[in-house]
């Protein structure tokens, strides 16, 4: 049974990292094809380099990211420790289905509905073009926002709540009570929120889709478009680089998470 | 944090205002689109066309559906031998499992695209040893295929995450009180990790039914899913009003797949994501 389990779970990844490969391997190739190898050079690279527009791309995604992510964060935090404080349990789960909503919609139906909403308001409006990059944003920080208030609503159930109440008997107004006591503790919850909205804005391609301008391209949508037609390999070696990064990203964190623990470890033989 | 009264209405009033004009709104008014015509008339032309894409909803569903049950059983087996791995192994496994996932959906199944292509990898090799080639792209089995390799890291996840959770003390006792393999398997590692199995099916199906790309690219454009019709409509012919009528009908046929979903997961407590 072991042997055999092993055998299988290795054609599983042999299965999830079989294109990836090969995708790496033919962006070295010497020649335009993506499917017979000619001979090994870093052309595409280059090539990939020289294009202002992928680089126009890369840099319109990572704003876009970081400006989504903010935004949303504060805003979900904000929003996380309203429905803490909601009396009422009919409000509550109103707004709990209105957040879970965007999640359980598949992407389409939420970028077709709000690009609607644009044309409408636009039309209503009387803007000549409906669809910009303040729209994307828009998209970008809505799908982002329950993903923020579920990484933190947790953690403030989790805090004790009579701390806040000491620090208000000290003589805390309620507004320092909750920056000097709660926001420390829902720290990590906020993070991991942040980190998820921005990695979810990064990769967004449906969403993005159907609510952006056409003068606003982020690098899914340019993937989408240079794949409308024959790809050379330099969409590749775009890729790789991506699978690179992603890679080293990964490896980092997983190590910082082994060395903290570790720590926390010792710390707890030495007491 | 007890005080109420207006501290609490500020806390609330931004998302609530956000949530309203940016995810109940837009719902309304693809049920607006939906049932108007160009100008704005009120109509059921929409609606009554609809009767056209019968086929292309029932073939999307197929595909769904059978994707999902291809994931559930190559995840099932898979999460239930890695988690009983040790735990250095485990955690590098978690990683080699969610990279793929990291990278975006256009690349991966452009990259599939490429091996099974008539000149692709796979018909390359099959040339070099002197086989026919066989047509690949264009097939319900490569759509199906592409939908299977891009959503099964959404099933092993959720599934692996209950199943790490079960004690190995369980299956001990279990042991003890005369289970075989197959006993252990279906009276107690079954029950316990069905939480994890409904989310991913939740969580395969619901992107498999509204993909566009992957039919796109792996079907060669011969097949039509619903994401296909839909994207035809708000981008190509700019029919919004028969593009929000299927995406309506799409929207209520998922919510009340998901309420039977939940009704199953509320009996054995509680989704896991």
């Amino acid at each position: 049974m072991k042997t055999f389990g092993k055998i299988f779970n290795t054609c599983v990844y042999i299965l999830l990292y079989a294109p990836l490969l090969i995708m790496v391997f033919f962006s070295f190739n010497e020649s335009k094809s993506t499917s017979v190898f000619t001979g090994f050079s870093l052309k595409w690279y280059l090539e990939l380099f020289s294009k202002s527009d992928i680089i126009e791309a890369l840099s319109n995604t990572l704003i876009l990211a970081v400006l989504s992510a903010l935004i949303a964060t504060v805003l979900g935090t904000v929003a996380a420790v309203g429905l803490y404080k909601m009396r009422s349990k009919f409000i509550y789960n109103t707004m709990n289905t209105v957040t879970n909503l965007p999640m359980m919609n598949p992407d389409i139906v939420t970028g077709v509905s709000l690009m609607l909403l644009f044309v409408f308001a636009g039309r209503l409006l009387g803007f000549a073009e409906y669809l910009s990059f303040w729209t994307l944003l828009i998209a970008h920080i809505t799908f982002n926002l329950p993903y923020v208030i579920l990484n933190v609503l947790p953690k403030l159930r989790q805090t004790d709540v009579s701390l806040y109440e000491a620090a208000m008997d000290l003589g805390c107004t309620p507004i320092k009570a909750f920056f000097k006591v709660i926001m420390p503790a829902i720290m990590p919850g906020v993070v991991s929120g942040a980190l998820m909205a921005f990695t979810l804005s990064l990769d967004d391609f449906v969403i993005s889709y159907y609510t952006t301008g056409a003068d606003f391209q982020t690098l899914p949508l340019k993937i989408f478009a240079m794949t409308k037609k024959t790809v050379k390999p330099d969409m590749y070696a775009l890729s790789s680089l991506i699978f690179i990064t992603i890679l080293v990203l990964l490896i980092v964190i997983n190590v910082l998470q082994e060395k903290s623990e570790r720590k926390l470890k010792g710390e707890f033989n030495k007491k | 944090m007890k005080k109420r009264g207006w501290g609490s209405v500020a806390l609330n009033a931004p998302y609530t205002v956000w949530s309203v004009i940016f995810i109940v709104v837009p719902l309304f008014i693809v049920g607006y689109y939906a049932f108007t015509d160009k100008n704005g008339a009120f109509t059921f032309a929409n609606i009554i066309e609809l009767k056209e894409y019968g086929d292309i909803f029932v073939t999307s569903v197929w595909y769904s559906v059978l994707a999902t049950v291809i994931c559930l059983l190559i995840s099932y087996p898979f999460a239930y031998f890695l988690s009983r791995q040790s735990e250095q192994s485990r955690r590098l496994q978690m990683m080699l499992v969610m990279l793929p996932m990291w990278m975006n959906l256009l690349i991966r199944t452009y990259s599939w695209m490429n091996i099974l292509e008539k000149n692709g990898i796979i018909n390359n090799l099959l040339a070099g040893i002197g086989l026919e080639p066989i047509k690949m792209i264009g097939t319900p089995g490569a759509v199906i295929f592409g939908m299977v390799y891009n959503y099964l890291p959404y099933m092993i996840l959720p599934i692996y995450t209950v199943m790490s959770k079960i004690e190995p003390s369980l299956l001990e006792a279990a042991e003890d009180l005369g289970c075989n393999g197959f006993n252990k398997m279906r009276r107690v590692i079954m029950p316990l990790s069905l939480p994890g199995v409904i989310s991913g099916i939740t969580m395969v199906f619901v992107p498999s039914v509204s993909t566009f790309y992957i039919s796109q690219k792996l079907g060669d454009g011969k097949i039509m899913l619903v994401g296909d019709a839909i994207e035809r409509q708000m981008q190509a012919a700019y029919n919004y009003n028969l593009g929000a009528s299927i995406s309506l009908v799409l929207m209520i046929m998922i919510i009340i797949s998901m309420a039977v979903m939940n009704k199953f997961s509320d009996e054995e407590g509680g989704l896991v994501i």
